[in-house]
């Protein structure tokens, strides 16, 4: 059994399938759209058109780079306030035309830069939680690899989420929960373990309801395995939640985030 | 190119930091912009006598079992005289029947753990059932790290109810005091049908050492602040301290037809 800490570094893995590898494999038809309509189109998320078998969905994802250069294009998949904007305007669209929408995410987090904060990089990711939640189609989640905080549950406020076997998802990363609470940096391993971030322990509390398995050394090695478990599962969770009544895919999706949170009542 | 690279090995993490600072970059002496405690917040803004705590049963535990985390609590609430990090309930404001939440940046910088999400949750439930406005003031770090993912759910849960509260057609006023940062900016601190922010409040997503981190230089000292987010379209009114209350109840008259005379 791998440690948090060792499942963290399979999923940071700059080998890891991204964004348009699971496109490619798990999706038909995919035509890219780009921009925002407010101000530019980001690199480090992608969205567009596709089929899931016969089905027209809306993907989108964030993205990052399989090499270096790759990576510096792509901001390594954190992404700038259009980036958010520009995905809530595909979610908006796909309302329109009664397309369910796919999120697959694995970023850092949102990116901290001076142009982010210009642009409103609270305001996009606020926007984004809220407008999901009155999304009147069912949204599917997947965290791939890393789920880096408020960066990605600005594209994970869905009606299913699923993470792959090996992939986090934290309020911060480890480095920064043992920099800011223990003001040490090189206590990574135990805050990965503390935190709570695996697919595994985030399952058992009921914030992921699907594990995607992958190849025991991860996704990498052998990506067909992920990319038919994933397809079969999404295959069946989208047929599912198509069936249901507007209504209830938006009850659904609220309760479900109603009920997170650990407190008492005296 | 450089800066990217150096971003890459330094800030593979960061985001949604809880402000825990103590030196900030230097700042005017400005008495109507200094951090307020939640009960002298609740002087200032409500009318006398009027405010009604709700929502106090709700306490924290520690879900992820965090080595200190009760016994900071427990010290906290001690010096405080607070519960928590938010304090909320129902006031008349210039007579105004408002729900009201007040963070206080003095119990774990206002960080919003289960206890912040859930009374918060539950204010705006009330106010769409009630039909009633709400006024939210927020100062916070962002996020509360001791309390890992459940913290994060958070920002959904509370965005969640401001989007029911605003589908019923009701007021959501935001106040972002100093300081206003991480995943409560990410979140309802930015949903406000109208955001009010106090002058040369800290305001923002990303931590100002995160992002000197990033780009390897220093940033302006007005970077961050309200007047900041005034000038990039992000905040509505610019608000002195001693004109709050007025604006406010001003805003909540305008929204139920009373008058403003």
């Amino acid at each position: 059994m791998r440690s948090p800490y060792e499942k963290m570094q399979i999923a940071k893995n700059v080998s890891r399938p991204n964004f348009y590898s699971y496109v490619n494999a798990v999706f038909d038809d995919f035509t890219e759209l780009h921009g925002d309509r407010l101000f530019g189109d980001d690199s480090a998320i992608a969205g567009g058109i596709a089929r899931l078998g016969k089905i027209p969905v809306t993907v989108i994802g964030t993205v990052k780079g399989n090499t270096t250069n790759e990576n510096i294009q792509r901001n390594f998949g954190m992404p700038n306030p259009e980036g958010y904007r520009k995905a809530l305007r595909l979610m908006q669209q796909a309302v329109k035309f009664h397309r369910p929408v796919i999120c697959l995410i694995d970023t850092p987090g949102a990116y901290p830069g001076v142009g982010a904060e210009q642009r409103g990089q609270g305001e996009a990711i606020a926007k984004n939680l809220m407008s999901m939640m009155s999304l009147k189609t069912p949204v599917i989640s997947v965290i791939t690899g890393e789920g880096g905080s408020g960066g990605a549950l600005a594209l994970a406020v869905a009606n299913t989420v699923y993470m792959l076997e090996n992939a986090v998802y934290s309020v911060i990363s480890a480095n920064g929960f043992a920099s800011i609470l223990w003001k040490d940096a090189k206590r990574e391993k135990e805050a990965a373990e503390l935190m709570k971030m695996t697919a595994q322990d985030l399952y058992a509390f009921k914030v992921v309801d699907k594990i995607i398995p992958e190849h025991p050394d991860g996704a990498h090695i052998s990506p067909e395995i992920t990319f038919t478990a994933l397809k079969k599962e999404l295959t069946k969770d989208i047929k599912k939640l198509t069936s249901m009544s507007e209504d209830d895919i938006l009850t659904g999706r609220y309760e479900k985030f109603r009920s997170f949170g650990v407190f008492t009542k005296i | 190119m450089n800066n990217i690279m150096n971003m890459f090995k330094k800030t593979r993490y960061a985001t949604i930091p809880v402000v825990q600072e103590k030196k900030e970059p230097q700042r005017p002496l400005d008495p109507d912009s200094e951090r307020l405690n939640s009960k002298r917040r609740i002087e200032l803004t409500a009318d006398a006598e009027s405010f009604e705590p709700m929502f106090e049963n709700i306490r924290s535990e520690n879900p992820l079992g965090f080595e200190g985390y009760d016994e900071r609590l427990a010290m906290l609430c001690e010096k405080t005289n607070l519960t928590e990090a938010v304090t909320t309930g129902v006031c008349t404001v210039e007579g105004v029947k408002t729900c009201i939440a007040v963070m206080d940046s003095e119990f774990l910088m206002g960080s919003m753990g289960s206890v912040v999400g859930e009374r918060l949750t539950c204010l705006f439930e009330y106010a769409t059932e009630n039909s009633l406005p709400v006024v939210v003031f927020c100062a916070s770090g962002g996020a509360r790290m001791h309390e890992g993912i459940f913290s994060l759910m958070q920002m959904a849960k509370v965005s969640g109810a401001v989007w029911k509260h605003s589908q019923a057609g009701l007021l959501y006023i935001s106040v972002l005091t100093d300081p206003t940062t991480g995943g409560v900016t990410a979140s309802f601190a930015m949903l406000g049908d109208i955001i009010i922010a106090e002058p040369n409040a800290l305001v923002g997503f990303a931590g100002r050492r995160v992002i000197e981190g990033t780009i390897s230089q220093k940033l302006p000292d007005n970077f961050q602040r309200a007047e900041f987010l005034l000038e990039h379209g992000f905040v509505d009114i610019l608000c002195k301290r001693n004109e709050l209350r007025t604006t406010i109840g001003k805003m909540l008259k305008l929204h139920t037809g009373e008058d403003t005379k």
